[in-house]
């Protein structure tokens, strides 16, 4: 019994330093932030929930947490929907499965640096879109600078990560026996039925994963809001990170302070669902 | 019917992830000349629209190494970009796995609670923690030096999350061989844990060298000295005087992105599986 008790000591050991880390640049901060939260700005007393009023009445902060929640709900669906559909597509698909899959994946390795001025030179008033439009008779518009850099951010991030979750599904998918699928087409099931009778329960732990990957995911567009359209974007693009970024500059501690706790709340329970659907998994494994 | 679906989606598909790649790679065997003439109309004011050429009419690396041995600025930047990732990188071995590896293979108390904690760390985004890192920062006296970058971006759980994965995957009657045969436990971690779990590893790597790569919000936030600046925070600072510059630049930039990915791409598949399925 010593012997485990000790070894155990060493697992202590090996964790220790990088804990040590987190806790003195993520955790311990981010208490005396939760503190600071509750205090006012100017002179430190207490001030209730007043921060968090604040930061929700805020008319910045509002349509920061608009556009985000409207981004999200437009991306998701078209994200999911589009690597469900190419993984499938893969999943039967073995003699270039790999090619393909690398093609996916290469918009994770540009750098934002040398996107940036590519989507300009594609997306600028003068720009290759518009030249293609004028080519065809059209009037073409200036894309980052109208409603439409919301459609532009839409595609930034749906080109960044189809092929991340590209890869997620097709992990899932071939987890699946080839013998089921066998079985059912020797009780003569179509592909209908094998998709909504088969892949989809046997799929169903991964899904969960991604949409929650993807939605945790989707608070990280800032990049790409940067890359499309710099710090002053136009109205539609202008994300939480642009409002945090403007708090900073003006120093508004107490407003940022209650802007983290509340984000980090609701990211929080976020991952802790995803959690438990980890820990599901699990169990069905053991079964 | 589903072949000819394949056959065109798929291709389609992969041409809309590949095009802006070909794009930029067919930039960086332009000469000068040629690449203000396609895109002077944007950044110039010059009359009509940008044009590009897939493949260059002039072909040539003239660009690139004048970039590279003739323009201090550039090179400035490039070694900003190449320190920070480095020495996060070698953070993230030197702090981060012994972590993944404590985590992965042994019980104590409170384990579960910090890999928990790990797991929301991982998932929260940057206007989250940036007040609290700026807190800590400017505490210590490190706003405005590589180290208010490096440092946060060391202890990053990603990494540790991604290793966890892998050494997971380690039977442990390897290691209750090895303890057989005398070995304490950090023999048995450098010598079974890291050659067993070196995929993992390398796959944290490479996601993590991706991210730092094009790290913006962090510097961004953290360094005001622009001879500080990392390549990926400069280069969206593009104006019409250095327009010519800052396409080679970004061409530039693209190359060690897209070696690395290359090299280590069934790793980054590997570590993005990983981060899917328990």
């Amino acid at each position: 019994m010593t012997g485990r008790t000790k070894r155990n000591r060493a697992g202590w050991l090996f964790v220790l330093p990088s804990l040590t880390g987190v806790m003195v640049f993520y955790l311990i901060p981010f208490v005396d932030v939760c503190r600071r939260s509750f205090l006012q700005a100017v002179g430190g007393g207490f001030a209730g929930f007043g921060n968090y009023y604040q930061v929700l009445t805020n008319k910045a902060f509002r349509l920061a947490a608009g556009n985000t929640l409207r981004f999200v709900l437009i991306c998701l669906p078209l994200l999911l929907g589009m690597s469900l559909g190419i993984a499938l597509l893969l999943q039967g698909q073995k003699k270039y499965r790999e090619i393909f899959k690398s093609a996916y994946l290469a918009p994770l390795a540009i750098p934002a640096a040398s996107v940036v001025l590519l989507w300009q030179v594609l997306f600028d008033n003068q720009g290759l879109l518009n030249g293609l439009m004028h080519f065809f008779h059209k009037t073409g518009r200036d894309w980052m600078n109208e409603g439409t850099a919301f459609g532009v951010l839409v595609f930034s991030y749906i080109w960044k990560n189809l092929g991340y979750d590209v890869v997620l599904w097709l992990s899932g998918l071939l987890g699946i026996q080839e013998s089921i699928y066998e079985a059912a087409k020797v009780d003569g099931a179509g592909a209908v039925k094998t998709f909504f009778y088969i892949t989809l329960p046997n799929i169903r732990p991964v899904a969960f994963t991604i949409v929650i990957l993807s939605f945790l995911n989707s608070f990280k567009v800032f990049r790409e809001a940067y890359l499309v359209a710099g710090n002053y974007p136009q109205e539609s693009i202008y994300l939480l990170q642009h409002v945090f970024n403007n708090w900073f500059s003006e120093l508004s501690m107490d407003k940022m302070a209650a802007g983290s706790v509340l984000l980090c709340s609701v990211v929080a329970a976020f991952v802790l669902l995803l959690q438990r659907s980890w820990d599901r998994g699990d169990e069905d494994c053991n079964d | 019917m589903k072949k000819i679906v394949r056959g065109f989606f798929l291709p389609a598909f992969a041409l809309f992830a590949v095009s802006p790649v070909i794009f930029l790679l067919a930039g960086t065997f332009m000469g000068n000349q040629e690449i203000i003439e396609c895109i002077s109309p944007v950044f110039m004011d010059g009359g009509g629209y940008a044009g590009w050429r897939l493949v260059p009419q002039y072909p040539t690396l003239g660009n690139v190494v004048e970039l590279l041995l003739d323009s201090p600025e550039f090179f400035k930047m490039f070694w900003n970009s190449a320190k920070i990732t480095v020495f996060i990188l070698a953070g993230q071995l030197i702090f981060g796995m012994p972590a993944a590896w404590g985590m992965a293979r042994y019980d104590f108390r409170g384990k579960k609670m910090i890999y928990t904690f790990y797991i929301v760390m991982m998932m929260m985004p940057f206007q989250v923690t940036m007040l609290s890192e700026y807190l800590v920062l400017d505490r210590l006296h490190l706003m405005d030096t590589s180290a208010a970058v490096i440092l946060p971006g060391i202890f990053s759980t990603f990494s540790v999350f991604i290793m966890y994965r892998f050494f997971r995957g380690i039977p442990e009657s390897i290691m209750d061989a090895a303890r057989i045969d005398g070995a304490g436990e950090l023999q048995i971690f450098v010598a079974v844990g890291i050659p067993l779990g070196s995929s993992g590893i390398i796959s944290a790597l490479v996601l993590s060298f991706l991210e730092c790569y094009s790290m913006i919000e962090q510097p961004m936030t953290f360094l005001k000295t622009k001879s500080l600046w990392p390549l990926s925070l400069f280069l969206p600072e593009v104006s019409s005087s250095n327009a010519g510059f800052s396409m080679c630049a970004s061409f530039a930039a693209l190359l060690p992105a897209v070696f690395v990915f290359l090299i280590g791409q069934d790793y980054l598949e590997q570590g993005i599986a990983a981060s899917g399925i328990k």
